[in-house]
């Protein structure tokens, strides 16, 4: 059996994971998100800035945790993309370096292929066909998913303008909440009414693109109607921009389900992690008879554990390695877990 | 004991392994203002693959240079250091540049924005700098030879008088010595900083903007 070491650094988080045998034994992370929130999103500077400084002490971290040295590693996953091209490079290099310094096998992997495998290591293996929506600051998917390293992906949609993780940025500023928009739209909406305002639920008119999301006319009705009604309660603008959210991304991933005919949808991702979208999931999933598999919160978000998850189903699936000569791809859709 | 040097801090991707008496055994220098990212550790391996004897000490310019490039540098450094267990030491880039010259010379290399990064030398040791400036605003009184990729970037910039010298991107024969004392003397681990010399740029975002015409 082989450790693996999962290294992560495609947006603002430094995450170093270790996984064996489909078992996590230890990850570490550390965070720009605070550098960042003065300008309302991720600065690509300040992001690679950041994982440069992290990046040994985060290795150090998260050996201690998993109670390993580094001559325990086997093998080396990093994701080559996507995300922001400056703090990929920081990861990839990182990656080449501790591959060849201890002479083992190195793998560039795919960061929302990470994202799905970071529920194997909760959860155990993925079933033969499962439908996965990834949802993230930089990502609003639904995939058709069979064996995750051995199979093409199919990318069934994505979001035609922001992601679902942006929205909740952009709107968390329209109604003066602080950054990351996530979490502080998530807890602004447990004390709000989610029925106070009847927000668009963006193209889920007849006609429109069935499984397509779209988020930003969202955000303009949510611009709209706070500077219509100033004394408005944010809790209850959050609760139903929230609501809307949720409502979309719920309809159309179990739509997604009924046309693949799969009866396990994988909810992952950054904001996989908001209450209300977890609890109307699982709603819907239960009504639908639909396994809903969504990991732990902090495997939700980016770490990298996630990658050695990935990495450790390419090593045991004796996937060919993708060598020190590879560059990091900044833009890339999901098909191959493997990129280089 | 060989010494590992790394400089990514120009066009040229080095990697070389260079003994303690300052011999090359293996240097690896390819010129790719953007391909640090897929050059540099395919060279170290180069390098290592021909090498006979440890590695015991690994030492990165860290610049000033652009970021990307310098940033894979110092992380590579960094990381092989740690998987080796072996310390690591930080250079600046612009003393690896052979700017030896009869009375002061300068050191100019590209910094892009129409900027260069410079640094002044005195008998072969820096006396001021690095700073980043426009060229046309490198202090150059009394200076009676320049080095470094600067010079061809903006000839127009340097009088004709300054003695142009040879060397253009960091040496790893250099590099290797300027840390000599320190690997020698098994000294600590040092954590390789890069010289950015600029902040990021960032804006703070204003007040939103109004949706709805009135
Ligand atoms: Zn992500």
């Amino acid at each position: 059996m082989t450790v693996v070491m999962g290294i992560e650094t495609s947006c603002d988080e430094t995450g170093v994971g270790f996984v064996e045998d489909g078992v996590l034994l230890g990850d570490a992370l550390a965070s720009s998100m605070d550098e960042h929130a003065r300008f309302g999103g991720v600065v690509p500077e300040i992001a690679a800035r950041a994982h440069l400084q992290a990046m040994v002490p985060t290795v150090r971290a998260a050996l201690d945790k998993a109670g390993l040295g580094l001559d325990d590693v086997g093998a080396v996953a990093v994701t080559a993309g996507p995300g922001l091209a400056t703090a990929l490079h920081v990861g990839v290099a990182a990656a080449k370096s501790y591959a060849l310094a201890l002479g083992v096998p190195l793998y560039g992997v795919h960061h929302l292929a990470g994202h799905a495998a970071a529920d194997t290591l909760e959860h155990g293996s993925l079933p033969d066909r499962s439908v996965a929506l990834i949802v993230s600051g930089g990502h609003t998917s639904l995939l058709f998913v069979r064996d995750l390293v051995r199979t093409p992906i199919v990318h069934l949609s994505d979001t035609f303008d922001d992601a679902a993780g942006e929205a909740f940025d952009k709107v968390a500023r329209l109604i003066g909440l602080p950054y990351p928009g996530g979490p502080s739209i998530d807890r602004a909406a447990r004390e709000g009414n989610a029925g106070a305002v009847a927000f668009p639920r963006p193209l889920t008119a007849p006609g429109d693109p069935e499984l397509g999301f779209s988020f930003s006319g969202l955000k303009t009705a949510v611009a709209r109607y706070v500077e219509k009604h100033p004394d408005t309660d944010v809790n209850d603008v959050a609760a139903s921009f929230q609501e809307a959210v949720a409502d979309v991304l719920t309809t159309k991933a179990l739509r997604a389900c009924r046309r693949e005919e799969v009866d396990t949808l994988v909810v992952v991702g950054g904001v996989a992690a908001n209450s209300r979208i977890r609890a109307l999931a699982q709603e819907r999933c239960d009504t639908a008879g639909v396994e809903l598999r969504i990991p732990p919160m902090r495997l939700c978000t980016d770490n990298g554990a996630m990658i050695a998850a990935i990495g450790d189903l390419l090593v045991r699936d004796g996937a060919k390695p993708s060598g020190l000569e590879f560059s990091a791809v900044p833009t890339i859709e999901l098909q191959q877990a493997q990129l280089c | 004991m060989l010494v590992l040097a790394i400089d990514t801090s120009s066009p040229a991707v080095t990697a070389a392994l260079v003994t303690t008496d300052g011999e090359v055994v293996a240097a690896r220098s390819r010129l790719a203002p953007r391909g640090h990212g897929e050059l540099l550790a395919p060279s170290i391996a180069d390098c290592l693959a021909g090498a006979a004897g440890e590695v015991g000490a690994v030492v990165a310019g860290i610049g000033p240079g652009p970021y990307t490039g310098l940033r894979v540098g110092l992380v590579t450094a960094a990381a092989f250091a740690h998987a080796r267990g072996i310390p690591a030491y930080g250079v600046c880039s612009l003393d690896a540049i052979d700017s030896r010259a009869e009375g002061a010379s300068v050191v100019v290399t590209d910094a892009r924005r129409r900027e260069v990064y410079w640094a002044r030398y005195q008998d072969g040791a820096r006396v001021d700098g690095p700073h980043v400036a426009h060229p046309h605003e490198v202090p150059l009184d009394g200076v009676s030879a320049i080095a470094g990729a600067g010079i061809d970037l903006y000839p127009d910039a340097w009088p004709a008088e300054l003695t142009r010298l040879p060397s253009r991107h960091p040496d790893p024969a250099r590099l290797a010595a300027l840390a000599w004392d320190r690997a020698r003397a098994g000294a600590e681990s040092e954590p390789l900083a890069p010289l950015y010399l600029r902040r990021p740029d960032a804006v703070v975002p204003g007040a939103p903007k109004p949706v709805s015409q009135r």
